[in-house]
């Protein structure tokens, strides 16, 4: 019998909905089958604690005396540039950002040890910050240089808004070069001395829910320790790719984009993060609660890792140079056995997204939902589908001189 | 039969002495260098994998102490912060002696200090920056 999001949001007030994580679903599934654990079973919940570089944040300074506008100026939170293109004290802070001496990759590879990720999580840290601007000075905003500390508390509004997170799968990224080879997935050692992979595979959000039917514009989510909410289909979604029987799709797919208030977030589940030789990025924690409205639902939860497939992917000559191809398909439980076989040489896993925190997020959001301080939200709007036929296209360069 | 890392601290009076040497004839021990460099602050600095018959082990480290050389375990020089770690895994299969080692159910990654060579790869490639080589 078919539940609706309405009906287990008053079990949850009344504290008798039944929360399990999407790991706990997987052997009441196997051990009850999908149509009775649909009946016993309200919502799954899921977690991913990764790198996610599509992430950053925004927020209002306040108004200085005399007032300044920062607008279409530069300012520096801790010496790394914020995006400065809005109203007089509204800034935007990425992941990526780098301090303007930041020596980058000038040794190579790069340490990246400070930038936009390190900079969200000391202000999340609650830490004080040293803000730095200049500006050209108007007939409204006529000063023309601001140094102070600022500190999270004493901000109108940070919002953590992020384009682009949780994959809905990723590559498996190997080097077939020679020498060592510094990416987003990682070092990866050469002639296929390494294989690292980035998913939380079984816990992880869309996976669990691979065609969008509950997940959408509006579901209530753990974001970064607090409250946050879907806002979008993430960038560059893609979700017109090859899936298997079980719908997940078995190359990088789905992704969300997400906000909340970054004032009830916490550093332990947004990390400031240094990939050696790439640059700075911000590890966030992300948990999505899956109603389980019908029998359909409940057997997607209860995918497991090894039906969970992805593509094995050279970042030493066909990623840099898009060039389609897989050098071979494995599935998580052969990535998190420590290795996999790729041309024939055994190669040993490593992983960029922490499984032990994963769990801990979708046990984080269990609790609040089990407690009653989580309800589920009716989406209001829904991703497109593989049915849209909505595809990541390549850029169309078109040359500037004729 | 005894086989230990350790970090042996030299001060600038040392530096041209034969110290190992003395290590291996007189108390007939076998060593292996893993790092080895002089710095300005400190004076000289040998990571050894000192290992031979205990009796000899503890005389060769007497001496060592007599003589000048400050010495402590490896592994306490190698530290992982734990608050930092995530245990995503990052640094397993970069390690050369595989010092790391997952927990097949819950994923955690263990730090096994005694295997340990001090290489440094994983502290730069370690993401969230947990680990640490504070010689």
């Amino acid at each position: 019998m078919a539940k609706t999001i309405k009906e287990i949001n008053e079990k949850i007030k009344r504290g008798e909905a039944v929360v399990v994580t999407a790991e706990e679903i997987i052997d009441i599934v196997e051990e009850k089958g999908a149509k009775k654990a649909a009946q016993q079973v309200d919502v799954v919940t899921t977690g991913t604690f990764g790198p996610m570089c599509s992430s950053g944040a925004y927020f209002n300074i306040g108004h200085s005396t005399p007032k300044i506008k920062l607008g279409g100026e530069r300012a520096y939170l801790n010496d790394v540039p914020l995006y400065t293109g809005l109203a007089a004290v509204d800034t935007f802070i990425g992941a990526t950002a780098l301090p303007d001496d930041d020596p980058r990759n000038k040794t190579f590879p790069g340490e990246f040890r400070y930038g936009g990720g390190h900079v969200i999580e000391d202000l999340v840290a609650g830490k004080d910050l040293k803000l730095v601007a200049n500006a050209y000075g108007t007939d409204c905003y006529p000063r023309r240089k601001l140094e102070t500390w600022v500190n999270i508390r004493d901000l109108n509004e940070a919002v953590l808004f992020n384009p682009r997170n949780a994959y809905q799968n990723y590559n498996v990224a190997v080097n077939l070069g020679n020498t060592a080879i510094y990416t987003y997935m990682g070092m990866l050692k050469p002639n296929l001395g390494s294989a690292n992979y980035c998913s939380a595979g079984q816990l992880s959000p869309l996976l669990n829910d691979p065609y969008y039917k509950t997940i959408g514009i509006g579901t209530r989510i753990f974001l970064g320790g607090g409250i946050g909410y879907v806002v979008w289909q993430g960038t560059q979604f893609n979700p017109a790719v090859q899936r298997k029987d079980n719908g997940t799709p078995c190359v990088p797919s789905g992704t969300l984009a997400v906000i909340g208030d970054l004032k009830q977030m916490s550093a332990e589940w947004l990390a400031g993060t240094s990939m050696q030789g790439y640059g700075t990025t911000l590890t966030v924690g992300i948990g999505v609660p899956i109603p389980i409205l019908n029998e359909e639902m409940c057997t997607y939860t209860a995918v497991n890792d090894e039906e969970l497939w992805t593509q094995i992917v050279d970042y030493g000559e066909s990623y840099p140079q898009g060039k389609k191809g897989s050098l071979g398909e494995v599935n998580y439980a052969q990535l998190k056995s420590g290795k996999i076989t790729v041309q024939g040489m055994a190669v040993p896993t490593g992983s960029l997204s922490s499984y032990p925190k994963a769990v801990e997020i979708a046990k984080t959001l269990k609790e609040w939902i089990e407690k009653g301080d989580f309800l589920l939200t009716e989406p209001v709007g829904f991703f497109p589908g593989p049915e849209t036929g909505t595809t990541c296209k390549p850029l169309r360069e078109r040359p500037l001189e004729k | 039969m005894i086989s230990q890392r350790i970090v042996l601290h030299f001060p600038y009076k040392l530096a041209d002495q034969p110290i190992v040497h003395r290590l291996v004839k007189d108390y007939d021990l076998e060593f292996n260098i893993l790092k080895a460099y002089i710095t300005a602050e400190e004076g000289g600095l040998l990571v050894l994998e000192l290992g031979g018959e205990e009796k000899n082990y503890e005389r060769g480290i007497q001496y060592l102490k007599e003589v000048g050389v400050k010495l402590q375990p490896l592994s306490q020089d190698v530290v992982r912060n734990s608050t930092r770690c995530s245990h995503c895994g990052a640094c397993v299969p970069l390690c050369p002696a595989a010092a790391f080692e997952v927990v097949p159910v819950t994923r955690e990654v263990h730090f096994h200090d005694t295997k340990c060579v001090a290489c440094g790869l994983c502290v730069k490639a370690c993401p969230l920056r947990a680990m640490e080589v504070r010689f």
